[in-house]
């Protein structure tokens, strides 16, 4: 199994959710997040006092997946979020040791 | 005998009180949007805490003080009418009630005191706030309010024009802001740590709050529903929104952007400059004040980097600054074809009326920021006047008020009793 996570831009998780779906992954957790990465952050000004804003608002996107999906979900997520533009995020996969479904107790790739 | 009451005057002015009561809580909101998350339920205690202490005050002796019998031009005498049970019985000679000029004078010296807060947002005790509202109130407030409205107050029998209170509450009020601002000291980390307002809607929804009741402020102030508060409601209007676009279009210039901070900004620093002016001035008059000082307040809100005192809402920027130019414009811009029936500089008045008002805005200015420096430190040196850097740090509304304004999903509060 594995744990896809991606950082993306906060307007492109409708489009990354639809996409998801579309391809069969029935299951995902949504976080607002904050960063920056190559792109830094921005400038605003109040009042004529001019402040850096250097972590810009990200959505983070965890989906488990078994592990022959995994390469699937990344693309599907990455042809979803992306704009081309900079700050358009990250996409990232990690093994993930064991599952547990709380409601059933079902373990490992049952419980995806 | 028949009673000289005059119904609808009475009907206006008592809904005029209303409306200006309902700035405080308005200016509560324009303040508490502009503080950072965990510290805006205090900024708003602070207005809603003057409401409270100001409220009773005005009725035990400050209406006796600013409005009361006179002794020397100077104030009224807080034991004659004390407790305002000499006003209870009609009087027929009386178009106005006593008792409406009552209500509508206290929500001018509750507001006086609220705008204050603006100045030692994050960093104030609350108690001590409250003592301070208490006592700046009746050592500044009443006798300025008596200078320039009541009938032997001594700027008022100068000829000095202040219809709705440029010199008795925005003068007055921003100058005591900078000298607490001075007392209490800058807020930890002010010119590093970001301090960029938590809620921009609260601030704008506050501005409109303060715009509306501003009607029942300046038109209320003819104590009449008569042509004099027409007037003074076009006036108020139109400078308000020629100072909205002067604060716009300085910042389009000198920032780059057009901001809803700057257009809350530019709106009240409208109000405050044609307060002073609005019974005096024509419309274009009107104009010219509002632009002038939605122009002069963008500038003058950079002051304090420059200075380095930390006046964290721009009290002094707006309410000094603009309470300054409509007092002083009203020398160069008044019209004898106004209500008011002067005539300024521009207008063939020469410079008699602009001595008059420079007299007036400079006595307030001097007084208040006497007595204020006065009571600031005494207040600071007897009990304290800033809360705790941990306080201040982890947020005042935890530390002072035992309450955190937002949740979110309920992270980071643990309940697990629940006591009623």
């Amino acid at each position: 199994m594995k744990l896809v996570t991606a950082v993306i831009q906060p307007h492109r998780l409708e489009a990354v959710k639809e996409a998801l779906l579309g391809a069969g992954i029935h299951g995902l957790t949504v976080s607002e997040a904050s960063g920056y990465g190559r792109q830094k952050g921005h400038t605003e000004v109040y009042r004529g006092a001019e402040y850096v804003v250097d972590l810009v608002p990200k959505v983070r996107i965890e989906v488990l997946v078994n592990d022959e999906d995994a390469a699937m979900a990344t693309e599907v997520v990455i042809k979803a979020s992306s704009s081309g533009q900079i700050g358009d995020g990250k996409v990232w996969t990690v093994p993930v040791e064991d599952v547990t479904r709380v409601r059933t107790g079902e373990h490992g790739p049952d419980a995806i | 005998m028949e009673s000289a009451l005059n119904s609808g005057d009475t009907a206006w002015i008592l809904t005029a009180s209303a409306l200006v009561l309902l700035m405080t809580p308005g200016l509560a909101f324009f303040y508490g949007g502009m503080v950072r998350g965990k510290s805006v339920l205090n900024m708003m205690m602070m207005s809603f805490g003057a409401m409270g202490i100001v409220g009773v005050i005005w009725v035990l002796w400050g209406y006796p003080m600013a409005f009361g019998t006179d002794i020397g031009g100077f104030l009224g005498n807080p034991f004659d009418g004390f407790g305002l049970g000499n006003l209870l019985a009609a009087n027929p000679e009386e178009s106005l009630p006593s008792m409406a000029f009552v209500a509508f004078q206290a929500t001018f010296a509750i507001i006086t005191v609220a705008l204050i807060s603006g100045a030692i947002a994050d960093r104030t005790k609350f108690g001590a706030w409250m003592a301070f509202a208490g006592i700046w109130v009746t050592l500044v407030y009443f006798p300025i309010a008596h200078w320039v409205w009541a009938g032997d107050g001594w700027l008022f029998n100068l000829g000095a024009i202040d219809f709705a209170g440029g010199t008795v509450v925005h003068i007055n009020a921003g100058v005591a802001g900078l000298a607490l601002a001075i007392i209490l000291g800058k807020r930890k980390g002010w010119g590093k740590d970001p301090m960029r307002p938590h809620n921009l809607p609260f601030v704008m929804l506050g501005a409109g709050l303060l715009w509306f009741g501003w009607f029942g402020f300046n038109a209320g102030s003819a104590l009449a529903a008569d042509n004099t508060a027409s007037v003074v409601w076009v006036n108020t209007m139109v400078a308000t929104c020629a100072a909205m676009l002067g604060w716009l279009i300085t910042e389009k210039i000198r920032d780059g952007k057009a901001t809803s901070l700057g257009a809350a900004s530019g709106v009240v620093a409208g109000l405050v400059a044609i307060t002073p002016a609005c019974s005096s001035v024509s419309p274009i008059g009107a104009i010219i004040v509002g632009v002038v000082a939605g122009v002069v307040c963008a500038l003058a809100v950079g002051l304090k980097w420059k200075l380095g005192y930390d006046d964290s809402l721009d009290v002094v920027g707006v309410h000094l600054v603009g309470g300054l130019t409509g007092t002083l414009l009203i020398g160069f811009l008044a019209t004898a074809a106004a209500p008011a029936g002067v005539d300024g500089l521009f207008y063939g008045g020469g410079v008699d009326q602009l001595g008059k008002q420079a007299i007036a805005a400079f006595a307030a200015l001097g007084y208040s920021l006497v007595l204020t420096l006065i009571i600031g430190y005494a207040i600071k040196m007897f009990g304290g006047f800033r809360v705790s850097e941990e306080a201040e740090v982890n947020g005042i509304d935890l530390a002072v008020h035992g309450e955190t304004a937002y949740e979110t999903l309920g992270i980071g509060r643990v309940s697990t009793e629940v006591k009623a």
